[in-house]
C-alpha cells in the first residue's frame, strides 16, 4: 500500500511539470499582456519596458518558465497586474470554491445516490421512468440555462434567495449555486448508481444475504450498495477537479468570487501569473483526488489490493 | 418552447424539494444596503492599483472621484472646469503658471493639503521608476524628459518645472505654450496625495486616503469597498447620503438582476441585452445621457495602400456608405447617437462641439459612396477587413452591421468582413505592432472635457494615441497655434479648423457618440451621470 502511494506520488511529478508547461506556453501564445493595460491607448514605451521588466516578460519564455517554477517551489506564485500577490488571490478564492464544491458533491452523493438506489430497486416502475426522464432533461439542458432560470424564479419572481452571493459566500447562500453546479453530474450519478444496483441485485451474494434472513435495509446498505459504488466513486472523484475548475459559468451567474472568477479575469487580462498559478493548484487537486479514489477502491472492495 | 417548459418543470421540482431546507434564508432585508442612507452600487475590479496617476479606467476612476478632489472639478452637468482647491491659477504667457490653494482643506486623516501635497504627487506620477500609466499627463511640464525618458533610466527624480513657493502656492513651468492647461487639472491624475502615501505605500493601497467627500471604511480587494460620508469634508459638494457600498460584479447581467430583485441600488452600465426590457423593468428610473466617448474607425497609414493620393476619397466613400442612424436605432436602442463631428456633445458648443461639422461626408448616401470609392481607386486589396476585439462590448454586432451597410451600398456581398481578435490585450498588441491591414475599431473616452483632448492625442503626428500614425502638417500647425492661443473662444475655433483638416482627409471615420446609462432602485433620487459616465455619487439622495 505504502509503496503504491509513493509510486503514484512520483508519477505525479512529470504530469505536474507537463501540465504547468503547457498552460504557461498557451498563455504566452496569446501575446503581450502589457498592451492591454493602458486602455484604448498605447502604453508609452518607457513605462511598457519598465512593466515588462518588473513582471519578467522581457526574458525568453524558457527562462520565464524556469524562474516561475523556481518561485513556485518556494511558495511564491508571482503578482497579479493589480498589485496583489497571487497567493493572496488564492487564499480568498479557494475557500469559496471549495465550499461551493462541497455543497455540489453533497448534492451528488445524497440526492444522486438515493435516487439511484430507489430507481435501481424499482426498475421499470413509474418512479424509475419518472426519474430517468428527469435526469435526461437535466443532462440535456446546459448549466447556464438552469442557473439563469433558477436565479430568475427564486431570486426575482419569488424572492426566496438573493440573486447574487455576497462576498462572504456562506454555505447557506451557496445551496442554489451548488445545486446548479451539481445538476448534470447529479443526473449521471443517479444513472450510474441505478445501473450498478440493478445489475448487482441479481448477484449470488445478494441472494445469499436475503436467504440468510438479513433485514432488507442491511442487505441493501452493506452488501448491495457497497459493491455497487465503485463506478460511482470513480465518477465523483474525478468530478471534484472538474467542479472546481468548471465553476466559471456558475460563478459568473451568481457573482461568486471564487476560482472561476479569478481564472476568467486572469484570462481576459492575459495575466500569466494568475492563470498558471490557479491552474497549477487545480492540477494538483485533480491528481490528489484521483489517488484518493484509487485508494477508496480497496476500502469498498476488499478483493482489490495494492502492492 | 416545449423543452423550456420541461426544464422549468424539472427545475421547480428540485427546488420544491429543497425549499424546506434551504431557501428560507433569503428574502429578508429587501432593500439594497443594510444601513439606512447607504446605497449599494455595481462595480468592477480595478485593473491597476488604486493610485491616482495609475488609474486609467472607469472602475478605479469611480473610487477616485469619491475620495479625491483636485485643483479643479468638472461640473457634473456642463463639464466645465471650476475651481475646487485652487484659489486662483495665474499666467501671463500660457506657459508659466502660479497656482494658489484655498485655505482649510485637509485629507480625511487630518493632514493639511499643501502645495507640497500636489508637487510630491505629480513628481511621483511622472517618475518612470513608479510605473504610473498616466505619467504622460505630466508630459507638458518642464523636466519630464529627464524624469521619464523614452528609453534608458531617468536622470532626475523630480520635475524641474514644479516649485513650491510656500504652503499654499506653487509654480508650474511648461515646456510649451498650453493655454487650456488649467482646465486639464480636474483629471484624477493631478490629485494631491497625503504623506502616508509615500511613507507607508502598501498600507495606503490597502485603504486609500484622500481629500474628497467620502472616506474608505473598508476595502476587500476583488469583492467590495465600503465608503462612508466624511463629515469633516470642507468642500461645498458634500455627500447627500451616508455612504456608498461598491460591489464587484463579474457580469453586468447579474448586477441588473440584483437591481430588479431589490438587492442592489444602482447599476451604472445597463447591459446591451437588457436594453429592450429596461423601460418595462424600471420606467423612469433609467437614465441614458451623453458621455464623452466617441467611436471611430481608424486607418493604418503605415500601410501604403491606405496612404496614397485618392485614398481619402475611398475613406470618405466608406463613411458615406455607413447607415449610422439605422445601426444606433436597432442595435444600440438609441444609447448611441450618430456622430457628425470628431468630438462629443458633452463639450457643448462653447467647448468646441460642432454638430454637422462632418457635413455630407457623414450622411448616408450609398450612390455617392460607390462613386467616391471607385474614383479613389477602389478598396485596397479588393476587400475591407474591420478589425476589432471580440471579448467585450457588443463590437461584433455593430461591426457586422457596418459591413452589411457597406456591402449593400457597394452591391458586393464580400466587400467588407469583420476580423475579430480574441482579447483586448492582443488587439492592442497588434495595433501597437502596426499589423493592421484595414480599418480598426477605435474608441476614445475623454480624459478631460476639452476639444484639445479629442484631437491632439489622436491625430497629432506621433501623438500617444495616434494608432494609425496619421500625420498632417496643416493639422499639427493649427493645433500648435490653438494651444498657444490665450483667448479660449479663439483657441476653440482654431481647434475646429484643425478638425476641418481631419474631415477633409477623413483621417478616421466618426461613427457615433456613446451614452452612459444607469438604472436605480426606488430608494434613490437625484441620480445623474457625469460626462465621464460615472454616477455623481455625492448628490444621490437615499430615502
Amino acid at each position: 500500500m505504502g509503496r503504491y502511494v509513493v509510486r503514484r506520488l512520483l508519477q505525479m511529478i512529470p504530469v505536474f511539470i507537463g501540465a504547468t508547461l503547457l498552460i504557461f506556453l498557451m498563455v504566452n501564445v496569446m501575446g503581450d499582456p502589457i498592451a492591454g493595460l493602458c486602455g484604448e491607448r498605447a502604453c508609452d514605451p518607457a513605462t511598457a519596458a519598465q512593466l515588462k521588466k518588473e513582471f519578467g516578460l522581457d526574458k525568453p519564455v524558457w527562462q520565464q518558465y524556469l524562474t516561475y517554477m523556481g518561485n513556485v517551489f518556494t511558495g511564491d506564485f508571482g503578482t497579479a497586474f493589480n498589485g496583489q500577490p497571487v497567493t493572496e488571490l488564492m487564499s480568498t478564492a479557494f475557500p469559496v470554491t471549495i465550499r461551493l464544491t462541497v455543497v455540489a458533491i453533497l448534492f451528488e452523493i445524497v440526492i444522486g445516490i438515493t435516487l439511484g438506489v430507489v430507481t435501481g430497486l424499482r426498475r421499470g416502475r413509474p418512479v424509475d421512468t419518472g426519474v430517468l426522464l428527469a435526469t435526461l432533461v437535466v443532462i440535456s439542458v446546459p448549466t447556464f440555462v438552469t442557473g439563469l432560470l433558477l436565479q430568475l424564479l427564486l431570486g426575482v419572481e419569488w424572492g426566496w434567495i438573493k440573486p447574487s452571493v455576497s462576498p462572504d459566500a456562506t454555505f447557506g447562500e451557496l445551496i442554489v449555486p451548488g445545486l446548479v453546479l451539481a445538476s448534470v453530474s447529479l443526473a449521471y450519478v443517479t444513472r450510474l448508481t441505478r445501473t450498478s444496483i440493478a445489475e448487482n441485485k441479481r448477484s449470488d451474494y445478494v441472494r445469499t444475504a436475503v436467504a440468510k434472513g438479513l433485514p432488507r435495509h442491511r442487505v441493501i446498505t452493506r452488501h448491495l450498495l457497497r459493491n455497487s459504488l465503485i463506478p460511482v466513486v470513480t465518477f465523483i472523484g474525478t468530478d471534484i477537479g472538474a467542479l472546481m475548475g468548471g465553476a466559471i459559468v456558475t460563478e459568473r451567474i451568481f457573482n461568486i468570487h471564487g476560482v472561476g472568477y479569478q481564472l476568467y479575469q486572469g484570462i481576459l487580462r492575459q495575466n500569466t501569473q494568475t492563470v498558471v498559478g490557479f491552474v497549477t493548484v487545480l492540477v494538483l487537486v485533480f491528481l490528489v483526488a484521483n489517488l484518493l479514489v484509487d485508494l477508496l477502491y480497496a476500502v469498498l472492495d476488499p478483493r482489490i489490493r495494492y502492492a | 418552447m416545449r423543452s423550456a417548459t420541461h426544464a422549468r418543470g424539472a427545475a421547480c421540482a428540485v427546488v420544491v424539494a429543497l425549499a424546506a431546507t434551504a431557501c428560507g434564508g433569503g428574502g429578508s432585508g429587501g432593500g439594497g444596503g443594510g444601513e439606512s442612507g447607504v446605497l449599494s452600487s455595481s462595480w468592477g475590479d480595478p485593473q491597476n492599483p488604486l493610485e491616482p496617476s495609475n488609474t486609467n479606467e472607469v472602475q478605479g476612476g469611480k473610487v477616485l472621484d469619491m475620495i479625491f478632489r483636485g485643483l479643479k472639478k468638472y461640473d457634473p452637468k456642463t463639464g466645465k472646469a471650476t475651481d475646487m482647491l485652487a484659489q486662483k491659477i495665474d499666467t501671463s504667457d500660457s506657459q508659466n503658471f502660479t497656482i494658489t490653494l484655498k485655505d482649510g482643506w485637509t485629507f480625511s486623516n487630518g493632514e493639511k493639503v499643501t502645495a507640497k501635497s500636489f508637487v510630491d504627487a505629480w513628481n511621483y506620477g511622472a517618475s518612470l521608476k513608479n510605473n504610473q500609466k498616466n505619467a504622460y499627463f505630466f508630459g507638458y511640464i518642464q523636466g519630464y524628459d529627464k524624469v521619464h525618458p523614452d528609453s534608458g533610466s531617468q536622470s532626475a527624480d523630480t520635475l524641474s518645472g514644479l516649485k513650491v513657493v510656500d504652503d499654499s502656492t506653487f509654480t508650474v513651468a511648461l515646456n510649451q505654450k498650453f493655454s487650456s492647461f488649467p482646465d486639464t487639472l480636474g483629471y484624477a491624475a493631478f490629485a494631491p496625495l497625503p504623506q502616508s502615501f509615500f511613507t507607508d505605500h502598501a498600507g495606503w493601497l490597502k485603504q486609500p486616503v484622500g481629500d474628497g467627500p467620502y472616506s474608505i471604511e473598508s476595502y476587500t480587494k476583488g469583492s467590495q469597498m465600503a465608503l462612508k460620508k466624511w463629515d469633516g469634508y470642507p468642500g461645498a459638494d458634500k455627500a447627500q447620503n451616508a455612504g456608498v457600498t461598491l460591489k464587484v460584479y463579474t457580469d453586468n447581467d447579474t448586477a441588473y438582476t440584483d437591481l430588479i430583485a431589490g438587492n442592489l441600488d444602482l447599476v451604472d452600465d445597463v447591459p446591451a441585452s437588457q436594453l429592450k426590457n429596461v423601460k418595462n423593468d424600471l420606467g423612469d428610473r433609467y437614465i441614458n445621457t451623453p458621455a464623452g466617448i466617441i467611436q471611430t474607425l481608424a486607418f493604418p497609414y503605415y500601410d501604403s495602400a491606405w496612404n496614397k493620393s485618392g485614398s481619402e476619397k475611398v475613406r470618405t466613400g466608406l463613411s458615406m456608405a455607413i447607415n449610422r442612424k439605422q445601426i444606433t436605432d436597432t442595435i444600440f436602442q438609441n444609447t448611441r447617437t450618430p456622430a457628425t463631428d470628431w468630438t462629443s456633445p458633452v463639450l457643448g458648443t462653447a467647448g468646441g462641439f460642432k454638430e454637422g461639422l462632418c457635413g455630407s461626408a457623414c450622411d448616408y448616401d450609398p450612390a455617392q459612396a460607390k462613386k467616391l470609392i471607385q474614383e479613389g481607386g477602389g478598396l485596397p486589396g479588393g476587400q475591407l477587413k474591420i478589425t476589432y476585439n471580440a471579448d467585450t462590448g457588443s463590437h461584433r454586432m455593430w461591426v457586422d452591421a457596418v459591413c452589411n451597410s457597406i456591402n449593400n451600398a457597394l452591391g458586393n456581398d464580400k466587400a467588407c468582413v469583420g476580423n475579430p481578435i480574441g482579447t483586448f490585450a492582443d488587439f492592442r498588441n497588434q495595433i501597437g505592432q502596426h499589423k493592421m491591414t484595414g480599418p480598426f475599431r477605435a474608441g476614445w473616452q475623454m480624459d478631460y472635457p476639452l476639444i484639445q483632448n479629442f484631437l491632439q492625442p489622436l491625430y497629432y503626428t506621433n501623438a500617444s494615441s495616434n494608432d494609425g500614425k496619421w500625420s498632417n502638417k496643416d493639422f499639427d500647425k493649427l493645433v500648435d497655434q490653438a494651444n498657444a492661443q490665450t483667448d479660449t473662444a479663439k483657441a476653440v475655433s482654431t481647434f475646429q479648423q484643425a478638425e476641418g483638416v481631419v474631415r477633409d482627409n477623413m483621417a478616421a471615420i466618426p461613427l457615433w457618440y456613446q451614452n452612459g446609462s444607469a438604472g436605480y432602485s426606488a430608494r434613490l433620487s437625484n441620480v445623474a451621470l457625469n460626462p465621464f459616465s460615472v454616477p455623481v455619487y455625492n448628490e444621490i439622495k437615499v430615502s
